[in-house]
């Protein structure tokens, strides 16, 4: 199963992101890394790697990130790795996190959520 | 001509001068950002701080890089990966030296600004840190070119047109980072990683 990544720089919105995807797809091989080690809001990189490293698997990781440094941070863990497996896609945290888990428990490989949650973005509220 | 002590010593009166423009960094951030700039720099430096000790036998890439990569450990805000990127290009364009001139400093910095470009999907005129970086390279660039032997004068050109970079900062709108949430409500306030870029430069160039 394709592990998701929820980067943010809140411990609380990253673990309530993570937690609110077990209403339609309990059972995702997903993990939060929110805000720093203390606790304050920010972005770690350590955490982020951690994160990655609980769900990694050969089908891959999908990282979906708040804003600024959540993002750049997780460039530069991406950097690191330098594995084709692990991307950070750009769509929005929430709506990007229940669309993938619910792709991910039901067997949808890396590209076909790539795929999916490249049109979350455009996806309209209102009908 | 300076060494790779000297370099620790410059990086040890970096972090010293992050710790007092902690309060006046966060105070500028808390009015168009998220009011983290000054706590972060000083968390980031005060790691780099302790990690100094380790590096004395190191050569002045590899004490860069390790900056780079503290900063990007410990800060926790966009300035971690921006001047995490920044000192691990400059590292990896100065690589194995043990002494370098004014050119190997213009080159890094020329290197940490093409890095912070790339990472922060920026350019000069957006109301960041680049706004005080770029002009002071340029105006360094063109005093070390036009053969000025004095890297202090030369360091000081460099210090004046980063503050007037600070300065012309307050008269954009910021289109990156947090601070373009408030559009044309940023204008009348400067850039605070433009500031903190500057206080940086000012050491480098009492010291160097």
């Amino acid at each position: 199963m394709v592990g998701i990544v929820i980067v943010s720089h809140s411990e609380a919105l990253a673990n309530s992101i993570v937690e609110l995807t077990k209403m339609m797809a309990d059972g995702a091989c997903i993990a939060a890394a929110g805000g720093l080690e203390d606790g304050s809001f920010g972005t770690s990189y350590e955490r982020i790697k951690q994160a990655i490293e609980r769900v990694y698997s050969l089908d891959g990781v999908i990282i979906l990130m708040d804003m600024g440094s959540a993002v750049m941070t997780t460039e530069m863990v991406l950097e690191e790795y330098e594995d084709e497996r692990i991307r950070m896609v750009d769509a929005p945290i929430v709506e990007g996190a229940i669309v993938a888990t619910v792709d991910a428990v039901n067997g949808s490989s890396m590209d076909e959520m790539l795929e999916d949650l490249s049109g979350v973005r455009s996806t309209a509220k209102f009908g | 001509m300076t060494d790779s002590k000297k370099v620790i010593e410059i990086l040890l009166r970096i972090a010293r001068e992050m710790e007092e423009q902690k309060d006046f960094l966060t105070e500028l951030d808390n009015v168009i950002g998220d009011g983290d700039h000054g706590i972060n720099m000083a968390r980031g430096f005060a790691e780099v701080q302790r990690k100094m000790d380790t590096l004395s036998e190191q050569d002045i890439g590899a004490i860069l890089k390790s900056v780079g990569m503290t900063l990007v450990s410990t800060v926790g805000g966009a300035s971690g990966p921006l001047y995490g990127t920044a000192f691990l290009k400059a590292g990896m364009t100065i690589g194995a030296k043990n002494e370098i001139e004014i050119s190997d400093f213009l080159a890094a910095l020329n290197a940490a600004i093409e890095g912070i470009k790339t990472r922060g999907r920026s350019t000069i005129g957006e109301k960041t840190m680049l706004d005080a970086m770029i002009p002071a390279y340029e105006v360094m660039l063109l005093a070390a070119d036009s053969g000025e032997p004095d890297c202090r004068k030369v360091l000081d050109a460099g210090v004046a047109a980063a503050e007037a970079g600070v300065e012309h900062t307050k008269t954009l709108v910021a289109t990156k980072g947090r601070a373009s949430y408030l559009g044309e409500r940023s204008i009348g306030h400067q850039d605070p990683g433009a500031t903190s870029f500057t206080a940086m430069l000012k050491v480098i160039a009492e010291s160097f």
